[in-house]
């Protein structure tokens, strides 16, 4: 078992302050500050560029910050196994011969000692993580062999293995087809109900606004927090997305952006 | 079937053919574990400018002990982890891209070490020694240290099987569980550096990579699970050594090249037997 801090209950589970990180002498992100309690549904949004990765990955402790501050439970990320970075699909190499269950697997490797091998409860662990996501009849297949929305849910599944409180997924809807992303969506729900706080990237200004509790507005710096209602007005969007939305109707609740894609690519790791 | 077991036994009865056999199958089964992960986390590159790169010690090795044989795997040892763990922190912190830094490094070192042996009378007999190895010349004494470090290589690898899975299927999952991840890494280059030097004697440094990744890419092709594409690297590694050997006894042929073709004749079946049955699988689906 890897050294981790104990949490302080009566910390927010994720409290950020004044937030900065830069490459290259160039802004990633720029003085973010906000907080969220345990079992909250986020989305974050923004054009491509605009940091999210980057925000996700310095919450997770995998990448350093410039200054200012991230805590969970009221102490860094780094000391904490109970976060969980669910990577965007483009990222995994799906020919690798691991099996389904060997993947949600790996979720609990944190929680063994060096030199010891899955018990019984590891096991039991495995085999709930994945009837709650409703993959149990695929355990043994090859990660190959899975569909969009079953790669998906196969890492929500390592995640609930690891026991996370605070799961970050990164572009999880992008490319799934309609059954799928309602399959997913309506999983993330299930997930606020065990307590869990789940911090969402999308690109779907639609979605966010119907199935999250808060939206998070990014653009390297935070332009908007809270309700839909309040985040998705025109002039947070123009400052969000400056020239590049090509259609705005609020009243309607629709919304089309010139901004479709995202892997991320550019930025950093 | 008494002339099968004739040819069969009959390289037996030399105390070096036997010698050569368990030789060949313990640095067949170590490169194949350890290759698995070469394989798996694309560092092919990596492991053949790094038995390259340990020739100017062994050459060293060779000068200061005159010609004696017996202590080079010492000077072999020391060289490929010094070599591996450089490398590690060079390619973390480099200006250029990674396998170009590592080309120019190990290049350079591979020249210094054939300057090194060159400046010896018997230049090219030792030189073709240390890049192409010789199964046949492995003393006993070679056969222990093969064993002991073979042994311990492999135990290492069990003993953190979950840590690399971990880290080699998923870097930023690894960070997030706090798995001391540039440790582990480290720790992987100094099993392949510890590899190499045990199968220097018997494939030397030219034909090194093919013992660490093509039994792997065999076994990567047949199985879908890394403790059976471990398994089966291993015993496709074995079986080579086998067939290598005897066809390096009746052909006159050098027992490294041997092995190393064995195990690519074998891959070359096991991707077109692969090749057919996913074509004959996409014929029947597209049929029904």
């Amino acid at each position: 078992m890897y050294p981790h801090a104990n949490h302080k209950e009566d910390q927010p589970i994720l409290d950020i302050q004044k937030l900065s990180v830069r490459y290259d002498g160039r802004y990633a992100l720029d003085g973010i500050t906000f907080h969220l309690h345990p079992g909250e549904l986020v989305a974050v949004v923004g054009p491509n560029g605009a940091g999210k990765s980057t925000l996700f990955k310095v919450i997770a402790g995998v990448l350093p910050l410039t200054s200012g501050q991230v805590s969970v439970f009221g102490s860094g990320p780094q000391a904490h196994i109970c976060i969980a970075y669910i990577p965007q699909r483009n990222q995994v190499d799906w020919h690798f011969p691991v099996t389904v269950a060997d993947v949600v697997m790996m979720g609990r490797s944190a929680k063994l000692r060096p030199f010891s091998w899955p018990s019984k409860r590891d096991w039991e662990l495995v085999r709930e993580a994945l009837a709650t996501v409703e993959m149990s009849d695929l355990a043994g297949r090859q990660i190959s062999q899975l569909s969009g929305g079953q790669q998906q849910r196969m890492f929500i599944a390592r995640a609930l293995a690891q026991e996370a409180e605070l799961m970050l997924m990164d572009e999880p809807l992008s490319g799934l087809d309609n059954p799928a992303q309602e399959s997913l969506l309506s999983l993330l729900g299930k997930l606020q109900q065990k307590k869990v706080t789940v911090i969402v990237a999308t690109h779907d200004l639609e979605q966010a606004a119907r199935y999250f509790d808060r939206i998070l507005l990014l653009n390297r710096r935070l332009v908007g927090f809270g309700p839909a209602s309040q985040v998705l007005q025109p002039e947070k969007l123009l400052l969000a997305y400056g020239g590049r939305i090509q259609r705005l109707d609020t009243e309607s609740g629709l919304l089309a952006l010139d901004d479709n894609c995202c892997d991320g690519s550019d930025e950093p790791l | 079937m008494n002339i099968l077991l004739d040819w069969l036994v009959e390289p037996l009865s030399y105390a070096f053919m036997q010698r050569g056999l368990i030789a060949a199958v313990l640095v067949g089964i170590v490169c194949a574990v350890v290759g698995t992960y070469v394989v798996l986390r694309g560092m092919a590159f990596f492991g053949d400018a790094l038995a390259h790169a340990i020739l100017p010690g062994v050459a060293l090795g060779y000068l200061v002990n005159e010609g004696a044989r017996e202590p080079l795997f010492w000077w072999a040892l020391g060289t490929s982890i010094v070599s591996a763990l450089g490398i590690g922190a060079i390619s973390k912190k480099a200006q250029i891209k990674e396998d170009t830094a590592i080309g120019i490094i190990f290049a350079g070192m591979f020249a210094l070490g054939i300057a090194l042996i060159s400046t010896v009378r018997s230049y090219a007999v030792d030189l073709s020694h240390f890049l192409f190895g010789d199964v046949l010349a492995v003393s006993a004494q070679n056969l222990w240290i093969t064993a002991i470090f073979s042994g311990l290589v492999i135990f290492t690898i069990f003993a953190f099987y979950k840590e690399f899975l971990t880290l080699s299927f998923d870097p930023v999952l690894a960070t997030t569980l706090r798995m001391p991840v540039g440790l582990l890494n480290n720790l992987l280059l100094v099993l392949i550096a510890v590899t190499i030097a045990v199968s220097l004697q018997t494939v030397g440094v030219a034909l090194m990579v093919a013992m660490l990744v093509t039994p792997a890419a065999t076994a990567y092709l047949l199985t879908r699970r890394l403790p059976y594409m471990m398994a089966l690297a291993a015993a496709l590694a074995s079986l080579a050594g086998v067939i290598g050997l005897y066809l390096s006894y009746y052909l006159s042929i050098a027992s490294g090249a041997a092995i190393v073709l064995t195990s690519t004749a074998i891959f070359a079946l096991a991707w077109a037997g692969r090749t057919l049955i996913q074509t004959y699988q996409q014929r029947s689906l597209a049929a029904t």
